[in-house]
Order: structure tokens, then C-alpha cells, then sequence
């Protein structure tokens, strides 16, 4: 129960008027960011970040985080009344949410989408509550070697579990790694791949990286498509939502099977996405009555949002407890610490108590104002859509420039976020991942102080990755998650020898 | 509420058209990525390999690390190359059409002019003339509301920045004039 009153304490630290007003503030420009086209989750926390760098690091990760719910809660929004899923993540929602909004029950299923979303932070939240202390004073034990194989875990499974061509994670997650390594090496002092150029010196800053990556590719990106679209208003009065709220218990199955799926996918970089069509599916697959999937039932709207909001709160575990991002948007609150002068990683639970609970604290509560706060002005943030894209994207182009200026007060980086903008453009149109390199960037130097650390210290011999049963299975497993491709299609054609009588199905 | 009530229309006048020829595949595209890429990665390998990929009395020289990677990015993208070279032609998509590029370049030019302006002008004019440029010139709306818009935007940013957060953003003659 020790948890339990350092969550009190936690509280504690945001019940001031300040922390409060920011949460508010947070939330409404989450929410904004949410719903405008061209911006989501991981560009609105990137371009807002730099309003947080004179705040204290608590006031800070409480906006910030703040503006990843209110994000999550806005691509509800556009999901269920325009049928425009504003994040890949609320594509699922939008199988039945939209059919819902034509058929007159928008409300309903706006309050299905916001009181699932709420339900599956909230079961998540609870689990980063009771582990995240575990695992993080588990890790405390950790060396070098064990921190390179924890690195190369992630890693690996990125690429052998990713949906995308195995080259091209492995050539995202190697530029992102070469890039990190720009500039002064942190152990002999020396320069690298800097070319001679003095800007190229301070290295490839990763925010800079994002903003460009995420923001500019995506305004090019959304240019390309037709931009009319034509939805429906909603009203939300207290009687829909207590009226979903009383048949809440009905579908708790589904409920508590999408919370669960989401939290695992989360932990593991498998991802809102994957955890929201997974929710669909299986709530699909288990319900008497399948077929009426998708003509507006309100259990498809509750089983993908609870998952993709339980992943997406289940990805902050391991950035809290290990100081590995399980999600981008993880990643860009990640490098945000680091700003702020924190060391991400399990020494955070130690040494800053207070940042911690607090954040902890702040997801509980965040998410309880965030649900009031989005059920009451739907229909004003709806209204936001009718601002033309012509106005919206000049302006979001001048907030990404600040964003990356603000980081190092150096303009080369203005141009360093243009030219990432053109590479994000080009990579999501042939299909290379970018979540592979924004964490291969973020992780990227201490990955390889890891490495070097664990070399100096057993004097060059790659042993060292197997000299103890911890470190030396986590190794292994990271190499099986590389190959696990192919093991999979090998025991299957083993499966498919010894029983060839099942070949048919 | 009714069924069938649409209550937001947003219309999309200078929309792509859909039939627009394509410019080029994505088979070319990926190709083109490619090549680059091991390009890159000779350029970066060679630069490593200049600073040391061996060991020394403490452990692995500076270079170790990152020339590996410039291997598996290199290797990476050859067998990207490879595999693009070897699938059929016919299976490609459109990469983007002339209309698409079009419009992503009415975004993408305006974008490299601000970037210009505020390395001579400072931040907050040229996201002035970006902002109202733009809206007049492709979003074709109305000269007043543009100039509105850009200048609301543009003060606002400043205010919250540079006065309220002490974020402070590259200055221009204009600034200098007031005393910024």
C-alpha cells in the first residue's frame, strides 16, 4: 500500500490553483489539436512543448500530458461525426460510431467513445500505479549490459513484430540511431559526421526531428487529399449520458477484454492501432450477434476506444519505469524530460518523487476532467471544423517553426525541421515507418553509451550479453523477437509435416 | 435530431481531381529513396571509419558504433533496391499525381519563403505574410479577413511567447524599429 500513499502525495502536489488552471489549458488545446485536421497527438504535444520549457518540470509534464487526453478525446470527435478518423487509431471507431451519427444517436455514441476512453486510461493508469514502482526499483539493479539488451529488445521487436517490410523498419531504426550519434561523442570527446559544420555540432536535436516529421509531412500530406466534408452536430444532454451510463455494467466483457488487450499492446510497441482493430475484432468475434457490427452498435464504439486509450496510457509504463517510450507520443514526452533537466529511467522514482507521483496523480485527474470538459463542449470544438484548411495550415506551419526554434534558439534547426518534413512525406508515401526512427533517435545515445559501457567493462568480450540469467535472457528474447518471423512461418511448416491432413483449412 | 440532418459542410473548391496522370510510381519513388539512402550511408560510414572503428586502450574508438549502423542502413537499403528492382511494374502505384503535387507544392513553397523570411525579417513577419498570403492566395479568401487572421495570429504568438513564456524568436528590422 505504499503505492497508494505516494499517489496521495501526488495529489496532493497538483491540488494548487496553477497546476489546475494548466490542466485546464492543456486539455482544451488537446482537444483543439485533436480535431483539426493535419495535427494529432504526437505534433500537438511536439509544437506545445516549448511553452512548458520555463515552467517547472512538474507544471510541465502535467500540461503536456494534459494535451496527449485531450488529443485522444478530439479524435473521438471527428471520428464518430464526420466518419474522419483524426489519429489511424480511431479508424475502428468510426465502423460504428459514424453509422450511429447518421441514425440520430451522435450523443450516444460520443458519450460511449469518451466514457470508454475514460475507463481504459483509468484501468491503465491503475496498472502504472501498482508496476511501475515494481519494475522500476527491479531495474534499479540493472548495469550497462542489462540496459543494451533491454535497448535491444525494444528494438528487435519493433522490427519482428511491425506489420511494415522488415527492411524498412531496419532502415528507419538505423537512421534514427546514425542521426542520434551526430555531433560531440558523449565518451572520448570527439567529433563525428558533422562534416566540418559548427551548427551540425550540437547533433540532430530530436524535438526538431518530430515536429518536421509528424507536423510539416503530415500538412504536405493532408494537401494531397480532398479536404470537403460534410457532418452532424451533436448536443449532449445529462439524460443520453446517464442513459449510457446505466447500460455501462451490460457490456462490462467487453470493457474489461479491450482495457486488457490495450494495456499489453501498449507495454509492448505494439501500439493504439493495433490494440483498437484487436478490441473491434474480438468484441465482434465473441458477440451473439455479429452482424450487427457495423451498422451503428454501440459495444463497436466502446470496444476500440477503450483499447487504444488503454494502450495508449499503458505505453507511458515502460517510459516511467525503464525510460523506454512504448508509443511516440511517449517518446516526445520522453525527450521533454530531458529538456527539463531529468534523467528518464528507473533512478526518476527515486530521486524525483514528486515529478513522478505527481505525473501519476495528474493522469487520474486529467482524465475525470477531460471526460466533464469534452462532454460538455462537443458541439463548440465540432464547430472548429468549419475553419477553412487554407487558414489552418499557414498557422500550424508558423507553430511548428516556433516549436523548433524555441529548442535551441538556433534557426539551422527551422531548416533541419523543413527538410525532415519533406523526408516524413516521403517515407509515410513509400511506406517506412517513422515511430521506429523517432525512437531510435530518442534512445539512440544512451543506447550506445550502454553498449560502450558494457564493452569497457568486460573488456571488449560480447559474452558479456549472456554473462548472468537476467541479462542473458533478455538478449536471447530480443533475438527471437527479430527473427520471429520466420520462426513462426517455420514451426508452422513443422506443424503443417507432422499433421498434413490439416493442410486443407 | 433528424436522421438524415447534415449540419457541417465544408466544401473543397480547388480539390485534386481525381483522374489527374500520375507523375510518378511508388516503385521509382522507393527506388530513388533508396539509392540516396546507401548513398548516405557510404558518405556516413566513410566519415566513421575516418574517426575510428577500432579499439583502443578504453574500450571501442568513437566510430565503432555508428559505422555498423552505416552497414545496416546500407545493407538495409540495398536489399530494399533489390527487391524493388525485382517486383513487376505493372504491380506499382501512383506515388502522386500532377494534381496532388500541385497542391502539396502551393504548401510546400510558401513553407521554404518563410522559412527564408525569418532568417532576414525575424519570425513574427514573415508568419504575418505567410499567414495572409496564403489564405488570399490559395485558400482564396477574402483580402480583409486574411489580413485579420494573419495579424490576430501573429500578436498572439508574440504576446504568448516572447512576453508571457520568455520564448524568444528570431527578431527582424521591424522588431529592432520598436525596440524589440
Amino acid at each position: 500500500m505504499e503505492a497508494f500513499g505516494l499517489l496521495l502525495h501526488g495529489f496532493a502536489v497538483l491540488m494548487t490553483w496553477k497546476i489546475l488552471a494548466l490542466m485546464m489549458v492543456g486539455l482544451v488545446l488537446g482537444i483543439f489539436v485533436g480535431v483539426l485536421p493535419g495535427l494529432g497527438g504526437p505534433n500537438g504535444v511536439a509544437i506545445l512543448l516549448p511553452l512548458t520549457f520555463t515552467m517547472d518540470p512538474t507544471s510541465a509534464i502535467v500540461m503536456l500530458s494534459s494535451i496527449y487526453w485531450g488529443a485522444l478525446f478530439g479524435g473521438a470527435i471527428t471520428s464518430i461525426l464526420f466518419n474522419i478518423p483524426g489519429e489511424a487509431w480511431s479508424v475502428a471507431t468510426t465502423f460504428d460510431g459514424y453509422p450511429m451519427a447518421q441514425q440520430g444517436r451522435a450523443a450516444e455514441a460520443l458519450t460511449a467513445a469518451f466514457t470508454s476512453s475514460f475507463i481504459g486510461s483509468l484501468v491503465a493508469v491503475l496498472l502504472i500505479t501498482f508496476l511501475a514502482p515494481l519494475i522500476s526499483s527491479f531495474a534499479l539493479k540493472f548495469g550497462p549490459p542489462e540496459f543494451f539488451a533491454v535497448y535491444l529488445l525494444t528494438f528487435c521487436s519493433f522490427v519482428g513484430l511491425g506489420r511494415e517490410s522488415k527492411h524498412k523498419t531496419v532502415i528507419s531504426m538505423s537512421l534514427g540511431l546514425l542521426l542520434a550519434g551526430v555531433g560531440m561523442d558523449t565518451v572520448s570527446g570527439q567529433l563525428r559526421m558533422t562534416f566540418g559544420s559548427s551548427d551540425l555540432l550540437r547533433g540532430i536535436n530530436f524535438l526538431v526531428a518530430v515536429i518536421g516529421l509528424f507536423g510539416i509531412s503530415e500538412i504536405l500530406l493532408t494537401m494531397e487529399e480532398r479536404l470537403a466534408l460534410r457532418g452532424h452536430t451533436a448536443k449532449i444532454s445529462l439524460r443520453v449520458v446517464l442513459n449510457v451510463w446505466k447500460d455501462l455494467p451490460k457490456y462490462w466483457v467487453t470493457l474489461l477484454r479491450s482495457s486488457f488487450i490495450g494495456c499489453w499492446l501498449g507495454i509492448t510497441p505494439g501500439g493504439a492501432i493495433a490494440a483498437s482493430f484487436m478490441g473491434y475484432n474480438l468484441a465482434k468475434r465473441f458477440s451473439r450477434d455479429p452482424e450487427s457490427f457495423g451498422k451503428g452498435r454501440i459495444e463497436g464504439v466502446f470496444a476500440p476506444e477503450t483499447a487504444a486509450h488503454a494502450s495508449g496510457t499503458a505505453a507511458l509504463l515502460p517510459m516511467l519505469a525503464l525510460g523506454i517510450p512504448g508509443s511516440g507520443t511517449a517518446a516526445i514526452l520522453l525527450g521533454g524530460l530531458m529538456v527539463w533537466g531529468l534523467n528518464p529511467g528507473p533512478l526518476l522514482f527515486v530521486e524525483h518523487k514528486d515529478f513522478v507521483w505527481g505525473l501519476i496523480a495528474s493522469m487520474y485527474l486529467g482524465n475525470v476532467v477531460g471526460l466533464v470538459l469534452v462532454l460538455t463542449t462537443v458541439p463548440v470544438f465540432a464547430s472548429i471544423l468549419r475553419v477553412p484548411f487554407a487558414a489552418v495550415a499557414p498557422m500550424i506551419v508558423v507553430s511548428c517553426a516556433i516549436g523548433a526554434y524555441a529548442i535551441q534558439n538556433a534557426m539551422f534547426d527551422i531548416w533541419l525541421m523543413l527538410g525532415f518534413g519533406v523526408v516524413g512525406y516521403v517515407f509515410k508515401k513509400i511506406g517506412i515507418p517513422l515511430a521506429p526512427f523517432t525512437l531510435a533517435l530518442v534512445l539512440g545515445s544512451r543506447a550506445e553509451d550502454a553498449f560502450r559501457l558494457s564493452m569497457i567493462g568486460s573488456g571488449g568480450d560480447m559474452k558479456v550479453f549472456w554473462s548472468n540469467g537476467l541479462v542473458g535472457s533478455i538478449t536471447t528474447l530480443a533475438i527471437v523477437l527479430l527473427f520471429w518471423p520466420m520462426i513462426e512461418r517455420a514451426s508452422a511448416g513443422l506443424g503443417r509435416l507432422w499433421r498434413p491432413t490439416k493442410t486443407a483449412g | 435530431m433528424s436522421n438524415s440532418e447534415i449540419e457541417i459542410v465544408v466544401d473543397d473548391p480547388t480539390a485534386p481531381e481525381a483522374n489527374s496522370p500520375a507523375v510518378t510510381n511508388t516503385r521509382v519513388a522507393e527506388a530513388v529513396v533508396c539509392v540516396l539512402l546507401i548513398g548516405f550511408a557510404l558518405l556516413l560510414g566513410y566519415d566513421n571509419w575516418r574517426t575510428g572503428i577500432g579499439w583502443d586502450s578504453t574500450g571501442p574508438q568513437a566510430g565503432y558504433f555508428p559505422f555498423y549502423l552505416s552497414v545496416i542502413l546500407g545493407g538495409a537499403s540495398l536489399y530494399g533496391l533489390v527487391t524493388v528492382l525485382l517486383t513487376r511494374r505493372q504491380d506499382a502505384e501512383t506515388f502522386v499525381t500532377r494534381a496532388q503535387l500541385r497542391r502539396v507544392m502551393a504548401v510546400f513553397v510558401p513553407t521554404l519563403l518563410f522559412c527564408l523570411a525569418t532568417q532576414f525579417l525575424g519570425m513574427y513577419v514573415a508568419s504575418f505574410l505567410l499567414i495572409a498570403g496564403f489564405m488570399r492566395l490559395v485558400g482564396k479568401i477574402a483580402w480583409w479577413k486574411s489580413l485579420l487572421t494573419a495579424f490576430v495570429f501573429t500578436a498572439l504568438m508574440f504576446v504568448t511567447f516572447d512576453i508571457a513564456f520568455d520564448v524568444i524568436m528570431p527578431k527582424g528590422p521591424l522588431e529592432a524599429a520598436f525596440g524589440y
